[in-house]
């Protein structure tokens, strides 16, 4: 099966499809700010500070299912021996990073109005901070191990022990007295405790993220690619 | 109404930077990664422009090489 993912054959899709995502990207994003800056209402509590829960829960959410994903590629490479997982989730990592900082600073620039402070120990936001330190670690390894052929080893050391914190960050609402609230979306059940004026440019927000974050994976991927095939030129 | 937007019943400063960062981090992301496979095509082009005939003959065996080339030609 792995046969037909292999760079070969998809890099003609690959290579095509970032101008329709971006495309796709512009399009959902314009409509979910408008939808999240302008038209959903404000909170009965919150005032106008609630609209920043349209960028920072979705940044939120996508660098933990990226976090996430990474881990599985990096246990598949493992178990079979396939680079291209290694890959996958090498051009997967930086978009993850860069959600997982952009959910901090969100995070507390929203907990000013409401929490009257711009940083607290909560287990949610030191557990956010601690899988933002993972993410370092684990880009900066192919940094510097990019060339060694432990690097996918090493890489995915990282990811399996980085992940045990996934859950942790899910949970740590309910295991600790947070300053955060209870989840308000169940996935799994779809139970939602946010009115569908509101839920509408969340997930708008949520849809433009993910398309970024797939046009950013493809293009990494795309240059992982050609770097691999400059290589291939070198030893012709 | 443009006031009030900007305003924001008095949390504008933090709901705009907020966005602001938000997108300066996706604009910063989607540059530096467009850079990083410009340079990589670049570096194909030239590597591939300076091998002889009958290894650029070899290279061009594979369907993905091909791909990259007339990638690079359609910037």
């Amino acid at each position: 099966m792995f046969r037909y993912f292999e760079p070969n054959k998809i890099f003609a899709i690959t290579s095509k499809a970032p101008k329709y995502v971006l495309f796709l990207f512009i399009v959902v994003l314009t409509i979910g700010l408008i939808e999240a800056l302008i038209l959903s209402p404000e909170d009965y509590k919150q005032s106008d500070s609630v609209r920043i829960m349209y960028v920072h829960v979705p940044a939120a959410w996508i660098s933990l299912g990226i976090f996430s994903s990474l881990t599985l590629l990096s246990i598949g490479s493992f178990i079979f021996k396939n680079k291209n997982f290694a890959l996958i989730a090498k051009s997967l990592a930086p978009s993850g990073f860069v959600f997982n900082i952009v959910a901090l600073v969100t995070g507390s620039i929203w907990g000013k109005p409401t929490w009257g402070t711009w940083w607290a120990w909560d287990a949610r936001i030191t557990s956010m901070l601690v899988l933002a330190l993972f993410y370092g670690m684990y880009l900066l390894a192919w940094r510097i191990y990019e060339d060694k052929e432990e690097v996918v080893k090493i890489t995915s050391i990282i990811a399996i022990i980085g992940v045990v914190n996934v859950p942790v960050i899910k949970y740590s609402v309910d295991w600790w007295n947070t300053l955060h609230q209870p989840a308000s979306i169940n996935i799994i059940t779809t139970n939602t405790a946010i009115h569908s004026s509101m839920l509408i440019p969340l997930g708008l927000m949520t849809a433009a993220f993910a398309l970024f974050s797939l046009l950013i994976f493809l293009m990494k991927y795309n240059t992982e690619l050609i770097k691999l095939k400059n290589k291939g030129l070198d030893r012709l | 109404m443009i006031i009030e937007i900007i305003s924001m019943n008095g949390y504008g400063a933090y709901v705009w930077s907020a966005f602001a960062f938000t997108l300066t981090s996706f604009t910063t992301l989607y540059f530096v990664i467009k850079l990083q496979l410009s340079k990589e095509q670049k570096r194909f082009a030239k590597k591939f422009g300076s091998l002889s005939i009958e290894k650029a003959k070899a290279a061009k065996q594979q369907t993905i090489n091909n791909e990259i080339l007339s990638n690079i030609s359609n910037i």
